[in-house]
């Protein structure tokens, strides 16, 4: 209810500002912003470029969580693994994921193909640190247990302990990896060719369409605050009381 | 059975000297019998355990159950935990029913056994909890059920009691012993509580500490269900308490310094007789 206010609040100051200062084309009133929103829609451009981003996004996504969780158990279980490949990961976690764009573009040209790779690694790196230290503190006691109960130290092992004893670390892993990925995910965008928001965003400024710029922008933090707050926080809530880690809210 | 032949074993420290944790231990465990093993805090009883379930590798001597050298863990071994070392993610009934699950034991079949054992351990009521919604003694009864109904020879308990309080430690003994008694499985069962030892136990073995060894066999030759009122009890006790004392003296050296002596008979007035904690 405060936040609803805030926003209309928000929006107010907004039109009168645009009103009264009168600073032209170079930022939307909110009028224009709504007009550019239904206009977007009513076309298709606009839900064809979410579509079309979200679907980039997913394929990118699943990539990284999968790889990232994998190498993560490499890193956990296997010193000489870590030592290795692991100090890399530590240090590939550092580059922006953009990047590696001019490689991607030089690799798979100006196309999907490249801003998903660019997408996939800004996440993956990040899951797989999250994994490795949730393989890592599992508790002996736990790998004791189940090894007395026969799960013996291979698959069974993985998916029926390690996985989910592991999974408070891997679900914020997944919240973080998510959030990296929308980023580059933007960022690629921009640059390569195709529909998208990034490439919408693009597009816009080179015809001066400041009101769709906005559009996009607007899009992409309700996108990115909904999948968070209904289906990772959800999740990881979720999660968190299962395990008793903390007690339930509310 | 379980047959132990002259096990050593030592742990490399840091500074490259090792340190000896067991020293030539001998005994031998007969099928249904029920044997503590006490001694005081770092005495290498649990590490004993550990290699008997087969966690650790790695030593000198050799260790049988059932005339098979120990190979790793599992094969009709099961052990509860001091810290339970239940599954936070799964509830009562899939903790207790997984390792069924590892049988491949169809999930109809291994709920009906899981719910018996859960039965068996008064906890019908509990289970769709998850683990953090249990009690300590709680927890260790779902331990428990879990151990039992892989239908084990062996149970290899390691303090499984120490971490709860007075009252819940003493209805879980009891219901332990219930629980011997109707299934007569080995029980192999690590204390440093000598009235604990005692209570359960048809053969307490007493540990000496650094290096460990295997100090006197004392056989509890009481009626069953052992009663703590049962003046034999109460001799037993005091019997291992004097064994105990010279040891428990030794500890205290270690940590506090040369100087220290226990008086005389003061020892056996220790409140609860319990050894290691607190020291």
């Amino acid at each position: 209810m405060r936040r609803t206010l805030f926003l209309i609040f928000l929006i107010v100051i907004w039109e009168l500002g645009y009103r009264i200062f009168d600073w032209g084309w170079k930022f939307p009133s909110p009028l224009q912003t709504l007009e550019a929103f239904y206009d977007g829609f009513a076309n298709g451009h606009l839900f064809g470029s979410i579509v079309a981003s979200m679907r980039r996004l997913l394929i990118s996504f699943v990539i990284s969580i999968v790889l990232g969780t994998g190498l993560g158990f490499l890193f956990a279980r296997f010193r000489f693994f870590d030592e290795t490949f692991g100090f890399l990961v530590v240090a590939l976690q550092t580059v922006p994921s953009i990047a590696w764009l001019p490689f991607a573009i030089i690799w798979f040209g100006l196309n999907d193909t490249s801003v998903v790779f660019i997408t996939t690694i800004g996440a993956t790196w990040t899951m797989s640190m999250a994994s490795r230290t949730g393989i890592v503190q599992i508790s002996k006691i736990h790998l004791r247990a189940a090894q007395m109960m026969g799960t013996g130290n291979g698959l069974k092992m993985f998916y029926q302990v390690m996985l989910p004893a592991a999974f408070p670390h891997l679900i914020t892993g997944v919240r973080v990896a998510w959030a990296f990925a929308w980023r580059a995910l933007t960022a690629g965008e921009l640059i390569g060719r195709g529909l998208g928001l990034g490439q919408t965003l693009q597009d816009s400024r080179d015809i001066g369409d400041t009101a769709t710029i906005l559009c996009v922008v607007i899009i992409i933090a309700v996108i990115g605050t909904i999948s968070d707050h209904f289906c990772f926080k959800r999740l990881e809530d979720g999660i968190m009381v299962r395990f008793g880690l903390h007690a339930a809210k509310k | 059975m379980i047959e132990i032949d002259k096990v050593s074993k030592s742990f490399e420290q840091k500074k490259g000297t090792s340190y000896q944790a067991l020293d030539e231990v001998s005994f031998t465990i007969k099928q249904g019998e029920f044997v503590s093993l006490l001694g005081p805090s770092g005495c290498g009883k649990s590490t004993l355990l550990n290699l008997i379930a087969g966690f650790e590798k790695a030593y000198d001597g050799t260790i049988r159950v059932n005339g098979e050298p120990v190979k790793g863990p599992g094969a009709g071994k099961v052990v509860v935990f001091q810290e339970h070392g239940l599954f936070p993610w799964l509830n009562v009934l899939d903790n207790v029913a997984f390792g069924l699950k590892q049988q491949g034991v169809p999930k109809k079949e291994r709920h009906a056994r899981a719910l018996e054992g859960i039965k068996s351990v008064h906890l019908s009521k509990f289970i769709d909890r998850y683990p953090h919604e249990l009690s300590g003694g709680m927890k260790q009864r779902v331990a428990i059920a879990r151990a039992l109904v892989m239908e084990p020879d062996i149970l290899l308990m390691d303090e499984p009691f120490a971490a709860l309080d007075e009252q819940t430690r003493y209805i879980l003994q009891k219901d332990l012993e219930d629980i011997w008694l109707r299934t007569r499985k080995t029980v192999l069962f690590i204390t440093h509580n000598i009235r604990e030892a005692v209570l359960l136990s048809d053969r307490v073995l007493v540990m000496s500490t650094q290096p460990g060894r295997i100090k006197k066999e004392f056989a509890i030759q009481a009626a069953r269900p052992h009663q703590a009122g049962d003046p034999l009890i109460h001799h037993y006790e005091n019997k291992i308490m004097e064994t105990l004392s010279e040891e428990l003296e030794k500890v205290v050296r270690e940590e506090m310094g040369h100087d220290y002596r226990i008086a005389k008979n003061a020892v056996p007035d220790l409140p609860d007789r319990n050894l290691g904690i607190g020291i």
